[in-house]
């Protein structure tokens, strides 16, 4: 089973390399484009067979060392 | 005062602090690599400055939870002192030692230079031989020193008197322009509730000897040697 962890900086949180891409896309053009926000996407190959005990497992994954909850919130996305 | 000196892979800052700490004790501090689970008879752990684990993920994150950390949780616990510098600062913010995360620095860029710290508070074991209100300078290395708290800790910092230095001017001003990584309020460097564990981006150890380039970094470690030496 494999489950799929997006971390991603809270809001208000500053995000130097979303504004430094947003920037760069400016530049070479794209106009519309507002904030630009930067993550993390972590895949993991779980040997759990049940999703929500894989889903559950990754919560904990999360918490304790994919997402730093002081500056990060996470989601897990089960597939 | 007997120190030590936690070696995680990629820490490459620990023999100058063991040059530092040596000046100012007399003696080498003992090296403990990461795996080791015991710490004994020690009175100031120090996490040294460096990539653990190449940054990965986060910087520190790994080291966090190194097999040696639950017995430097255990060792400020009971009140033992603790000295986090760069990469050590961020593997303590990263273990909830200290509040807070070293975020990317607002500029993206690595900085490698000199800075001025000014000194909140001369009444703690770390600060001693400086006054409150000094400043002297320090180099720094570092990608993420962008020190972030919540609103409401960093009032708390601020309001127990928790923050030990700030990003300051040569003259001692807290300007924007002296704050190169972006910290909030200008944070170098904070302590723990009972002043036991400090934790700071730059790097006081690369100035303690002439040869170095400078002293200005000696008063911390001779502070500490005085402060411990019982």
């Amino acid at each position: 089973m494999k489950a799929v962890v997006t971390v991603m900086l809270k809001e208000g949180v500053l995000d130097p390399q979303g504004k430094a891409i947003g920037h760069a896309l400016g530049v070479l053009g794209f106009t519309g484009v507002g904030e630009v926000r930067v993550g993390k996407r972590i895949e993991l190959d779980l040997a759990e067979t049940d999703p929500e005990a894989a889903r559950k497992s990754a919560e904990d994954m999360g918490r304790s060392l994919l997402a730093n909850l002081v500056i990060e919130s996470f989601q897990v996305e089960i597939v | 005062m007997k120190a030590a000196i936690v070696v995680f892979p990629g820490i490459n800052r620990e023999r100058d602090m063991a040059i530092a700490l040596q000046l100012a004790t007399g003696h080498r501090p003992q090296m403990i690599w990461h795996k080791e689970t015991v710490l004994e008879g020690i009175d100031l752990v120090v996490l040294p400055g460096g990539f653990s684990s190449g940054d990965y993920l986060r910087c520190g994150a790994m080291a966090a939870h190194s097999p040696i950390m639950p017995a430097i949780h255990e060792h400020a616990r009971r009140g033992g002192h603790v000295l986090g510098v760069c990469n050590g600062f961020q593997i303590l913010t990263e273990a909830g030692m200290l509040p807070g995360a070293l975020l990317r620095n607002a500029g993206l860029r690595f900085l490698s230079m000199d800075c001025h710290l000014r000194v909140e508070r001369a009444d703690t074991d770390f600060a001693g031989h400086y006054q409150t209100g000094q400043v002297f300078r320090a180099p720094m290395a570092h990608g993420d020193g962008n020190y972030f708290a919540a609103s409401d800790t960093l009032d708390r910092l601020e309001g127990e008197g928790l923050v030990a230095f700030r990003y300051a001017s040569a003259s001692g001003e807290i300007t924007n322009a002296a704050n190169r990584n972006g910290s909030q309020r200008n944070i170098a460097g904070i302590y723990s509730p009972n002043l036991r564990v400090l934790g700071l981006m730059p790097h006081p150890e690369d100035l303690v000897d002439p040869l170095m380039g400078g002293i200005d970094g000696k008063p911390l470690f001779d502070g500490l040697a005085a402060a411990l030496a019982a």
